[in-house]
């Protein structure tokens, strides 16, 4: 074997359930010791693509390997050098916090003492300590989150899938998590994250996959995507709708771009290739004595950089995820 | 986190398959996952605890005085029927128990871990032994109280005990295939009772066979559960072991033999 440089090298991955390709040659290649963002919408074939690389799923076709590995040939290696942490909470409901780790720590092999000793750590780094002895039905998605991200790193394995860790999360927790997802990363593991937000691919992820349809459409840093994608948004509302056109002048020339005027609802639109621009705009808007009620830059959406990168939308892709679910 | 580093993938030296000892200890984990579980959801075990006291006296008070006389002549026929029944019925639920778990994320945790693919099966099944003791210990304890003085002693009641449990054991290897098989729990409580009832009923379990029509008592002769039952009674009242012990041991190995390397292949097959 020559030496691997990937954590995870996948080509031409297929899975098809029943006439629906959910996955169409896919090919990734993920470098060692990063945080590897998959960004789609529903149904684009990420928690398939997961299931396969952490031998959950069969391949329909292509070959996948982990750290030079192969996930179909060579399961149980493969299984032993990752963490999977799903989509839904995957620990037991009628278990204490502490006995679901007490469980998964003799599994990894763990006896007496080390148990003891790895679950106390492991609930103390994850702020779970107080409810360690509460059974799981009282607990918040966030702390279930908390718990299977815990139970996925008692081996501290070198590669860890997180199929949509913050899904449904409120964002003080997804703040918590993103910083576990960083010190992960700093203690050198490499991470595979699935994710919807762009946003959230954005501040963790040195390279970015975006999928649609079982395929990967894009690839790259995530400056480089941007670039694809187009600017940030910038919208103003004004205070008095006489004066909008004359503000649209205004604004066009501070910016440098096209705007979008409609007056009837008092705002103004316009594509912001650099966010210096918009003091320039506002001062100006000031001198000419128009006053400006709301004021808000937008990033471009998943929905954008779906539109842009596939020539549609992302709603277009909704219903795959289901038949997903319900065939694996 | 730690400050301690994460040693590479490339660095870690892996075995490629799981040992058979691994395979035992993993499987013993999940029997002991299952025990924790039973204590968590006491409800889980209303089958084998309150289900053969109420059977118990239920049946012994219905047909003790219409079958045998009186009750106390009825009891050494009888107890060792009902624990046959209060036993399998207990087995019967291996396969709910399994399909309602192989439902829940936590199966795609025990998929994803490098551990024997049989563990999460056979640990489930380990640890029913436990509730047929219970149900065992409590049809007993219900005989004894109305008046039931098995004439095997406690050697013969504890070997008794023991052919029950491990031929419930062996059949629940049927109910686990059904589970593992069937969409849903539904579904799969609904085929298990299909089985369980003629294994049952159509049995020496609760009145003599001779009154039952000829193509009837042809199957009551097959089933292994017959011979279980007329065992159970050789060992309680008697203290004998004879051949209906042996054929009963037989059909549990059979059993064993047949549906177990089912299940497991079906089983992989789902958690591949």
């Amino acid at each position: 074997m020559t030496e691997p440089r990937w954590a995870i090298e996948a080509q031409g991955l297929v899975k098809t359930f029943g006439a629906q390709r959910a996955v169409d040659r896919l090919d990734l290649q993920v470098p060692v010791g990063t945080v590897y963002g998959v960004l789609g919408p529903n149904g684009a074939g990420k928690t398939t693509t997961i299931r396969m690389l952490a031998t959950l799923l069969p391949l329909d076709g292509g070959t996948a390997s982990v750290f030079g590995h192969d996930v179909a040939t060579d399961a149980h290696r493969v299984r032993q050098l990752i963490g999977v942490t799903g989509q839904y909470a995957s620990v037991d409901e009628t278990l204490t916090a502490r006995e679901n780790l007490d469980i998964f720590c003799r599994l990894h092999g763990l006896r007496g003492k080390a148990i003891r000793t790895k679950s106390d750590q492991l609930l103390e780094s994850f702020g779970l300590s107080d409810a360690a002895s509460k059974p799981l039905q009282n607990f918040s998605g966030g702390m279930r989150r908390r718990l299977d991200l815990a139970a996925s790193l008692i081996s501290r394995p070198p590669l860890i899938f997180l199929d949509e860790p913050t899904t449904g999360l409120d964002p003080r927790t997804r703040g918590q998590m993103w910083d576990t997802i960083r010190e992960l990363v700093h203690d050198g593991s490499t991470v595979l994250l699935t994710t919807q937000y762009l946003d959230e691919a954005d501040q963790l992820a040195s390279r970015i996959a975006v999928i649609d349809t079982g395929r990967v459409v894009a690839e790259g840093t995530s400056d480089e995507l941007k670039a694809q994608v187009g600017a940030s948004s910038l919208h103003l509302t004004l205070d008095d709708a006489a004066r909008t056109e004359e503000a649209g002048r205004i604004v066009a020339s501070s910016v440098g771009s096209e705007v979008t005027v409609t007056p009837e609802a008092r705002r103004l639109t316009s594509p912001l290739a650099d966010a210096d621009h918009v003091t320039d705009t506002l001062v100006r808007l000031r001198e000419a004595g128009i006053r400006v009620t709301e004021m808000s830059v937008t990033k471009p959406s998943l929905d954008e950089v779906f539109l842009t990168l596939t020539g549609r939308g992302s709603s277009a892709a909704e219903t795959p995820d289901d038949a997903e679910e319900r065939a694996a | 986190m730690t400050a301690t580093a994460i040693t590479p993938g490339f660095a870690r030296a892996l075995p490629r398959h799981v040992p058979l000892r691994q395979t035992v200890s993993d499987s013993l984990v999940m029997a002991r996952r299952a025990l924790v579980k039973m204590r968590r959801t006491p409800e889980q075990l209303i089958d084998v605890t309150v289900q053969p006291v109420i059977f118990t006296v239920m049946f012994t008070y219905i047909f003790g005085g219409a079958i045998a006389g009186d009750v106390a002549s009825y009891l050494p026929a009888f107890i060792p029927g009902i624990l046959a029944q209060t036993v399998l019925t207990g087995a019967s639920a291996a396969g709910t128990t399994l399909r309602e778990d192989m439902d829940k994320g936590v199966f795609d945790r025990f998929a994803s871990l490098p551990i024997a693919r049989i563990a999460p099966l056979a640990g489930a099944l380990l640890g029913d032994i436990v509730r047929y003791l219970i149900a065992t210990t409590i049809t007993f304890a219900m005989g004894f109280l109305m008046g039931w003085r098995p004439e095997g002693g406690v050697v013969g009641v504890t070997a008794a005990a023991v052919l029950v449990i491990a031929v419930a054991w062996a059949l629940s290897w049927i109910f686990a295939l059904v589970g593992v098989t069937a969409k849903s729990a539904r579904g799969v409580q609904g085929i298990s009772f299909l089985i369980l009832f003629p294994l049952t009923f159509l049995s020496n379990a609760f009145v003599p066979v001779d009154t039952m029509p000829g193509w009837l008592q042809g199957f009551v002769d097959v089933n292994p559960v017959s011979h279980v039952i007329t065992a159970v009674r050789d060992l309680c009242n008697a203290g004998t072991f004879g051949t209906d012990g042996w054929l009963a041991l037989l059909g549990a190995v059979t059993v064993v033999a047949v549906f177990a390397p089912l299940t497991v292949a079906k089983y992989r097959r789902h958690a591949r």
